[in-house]
């Protein structure tokens, strides 16, 4: 039978949750990194007991962490290259340092802003190769290692791409989603907030904005600006790379043609604030959000906690709400916090702020609370190993 | 023998217990000690000084002998009691609360 790996990161340390494909009963280890933030951990799709972690702090800043072991013992990629006396070592593996001139954004005053290093947001870890990893990183930045995460290297052409115009929103500015094509090795999206979603076809050697079709009439002065816009997720499913899914701040949307144009599918929904958006396993329209509120009010409608599936492709949505709180509930899903296996029937995985976690082993029909007092989550990935 | 005491989730980090010692060669001054230490735990490259311009992280702090060395250039020598291993060099999380 299959194993399920859940892992999760949080506030105060990673928890790593695991169980057989009946998805029942659950086994919890954590935390690790005790009292760090961990804004995200992800495995290598081709070597699954290699798993990549972003441990960070206010105090002492960016950590890399590396698991060969599928998360039971963790170290820092060594630094290989030997220090000179004096001196910094070269290439240590929290080491972020922007390409060329460093350059300006625009700053919440309007004024402009030096890029900043400040966390890594997301790891992404290649489709094909277990030594490559990309960090999406704060202030909005992508990072390419290809010896393990041992050193990094910026792709700088994406801050190319009207770099000077992105705005930090509330969060700050980062990378958030990175999505390797997994039938095209050159094509590669990302989406930042708040500046939209970006898409390059010759591996990172240029980027394009593919932001056409958003507005963001409340957060732009030009609501069909090119870029600026706060794509909160984009999703796609692997068998149909060229559709995508995006949640923006408010705003459902879809396109089929690998972002050139987007079309609003919002249809039905209580509210289309929120923050995750993710596709199931075995049905490419099949598509999962956690509606919230507003962006002034970052809890669900009415108290209510409610995952909303649609089958269509967006338009036309359910509530799914079995097993879910549906009063005085009043956490908030952030972006990376959703995930799905690719068992069948397909899992669905969520963390709230609120520090629990659920499951639904029936494609969202019900739901179970895996832990329901961990730090507030940032973070689920889900490793479905046989 | 110089002793360095590292905040808790540094000493994790590194694998560390309570207090560290080291060996430096003359001059024995601040930014010697924090090379000293990236040396012997190059993990912690970056979570004490920035890795370019060895600008001490906002939140860090320096303290001997009842002292704040926080602001002091890293060319400033270290205090003869923390030289001769009497007290302990202390790398400090700033407080944070409320």
């Amino acid at each position: 039978m299959s194993t399920i790996r859940v892992l999760v990161g949080t506030k105060k340390g990673a928890f790593i949750l695991t169980a057989d494909g009946n998805r029942q009963n659950w086994q919890i280890s954590g935390p690790h990194f005790a009292g760090w933030e961990m804004y995200h951990l992800k495995g290598s799709p081709v070597n699954p007991d290699r798993i990549y972690a972003s441990q960070t702090s206010g105090w002492f800043g960016q950590v890399i962490q590396r698991s060969d072991d599928g998360g039971k013992t963790w170290s820092t990629p060594d630094g290989s290259t030997p220090p000179v006396p004096g001196e910094m070592p070269a290439g240590v593996s929290n080491k972020f340092a922007y390409a060329g001139e460093v350059g300006m954004h625009k700053w919440y005053d309007g004024t402009q802003h030096p890029w900043e290093f400040k966390r890594v947001w997301h790891l992404e870890p290649s489709p094909t190769d277990p030594d490559t990893v990309y960090a999406g990183v704060e202030d909005a930045a992508l990072f390419k290692s290809t010896d393990g995460g041992k050193s990094w290297q910026e792709l700088s052409a994406l801050r190319q791409a009207k770099g000077h115009l992105w705005q930090p929103g509330a969060g700050g500015m980062a990378v958030h989603t990175i999505l390797p094509d997994p039938k095209n090795e050159q094509r590669i999206y990302v989406a930042i907030s708040a500046a939209g979603a970006f898409r390059t076809d010759d591996g990172g050697a240029s980027w394009k904005p593919i932001n056409r079709g958003l507005k963001s009439l409340w957060e732009l002065p030009d609501p069909e600006a090119e870029v600026g816009h706060c794509v909160h997720r984009i999703a796609l499913h692997p068998s149909r790379p060229d559709r995508l899914f995006m949640q923006k701040h408010w705003d459902v949307l879809s396109t089929d043609n690998a972002g050139e144009l987007w079309t609003e599918v919002s249809g039905d929904l209580p509210t289309d604030f929120g923050f995750p958006i993710d596709v199931h396993a075995h049905e490419p329209e099949t598509i999962y959000v956690v509606p919230i509120t507003s962006d002034s009010l970052h809890y669900p409608p009415e108290g209510k906690l409610r995952v909303y599936r649609s089958r269509t492709g967006g338009g036309e949505w359910e509530p799914l709400t079995k097993g879910l709180p549906q009063k005085d509930c009043y956490v908030n899903v952030l972006r990376d916090a959703m995930a799905v296996d690719s068992l069948d029937p397909c899992g669905i995985y969520f963390g709230t702020t609120g520090g629990q976690v659920y499951c639904s082993a029936d494609s969202g029909d019900s739901w179970n609370a895996i832990v329901r007092d961990l730090p507030a989550v940032y973070s689920v990935e889900v490793q479905t190993l046989p | 023998m110089i002793r360095v005491v590292l905040p808790y989730h540094l000493r994790n980090l590194a694998g560390v217990g309570d207090e560290v010692q080291l060996d430096l060669t003359t001059p024995v001054t601040i930014g010697a000690l924090l090379a000293a230490i990236e040396d012997r735990y190059p993990m912690l490259c970056g979570t004490i000084r920035d890795h370019d311009t060895l600008k001490r992280r906002p939140f860090i702090r320096y303290f001997a002998c009842k002292e704040d060395l926080s602001l002091e250039p890293i060319e400033t020598p270290l205090p003869a009691a923390v030289v001769q291993g009497e007290e302990p060099f202390l790398v400090v999380g700033a407080m944070a609360g409320g």
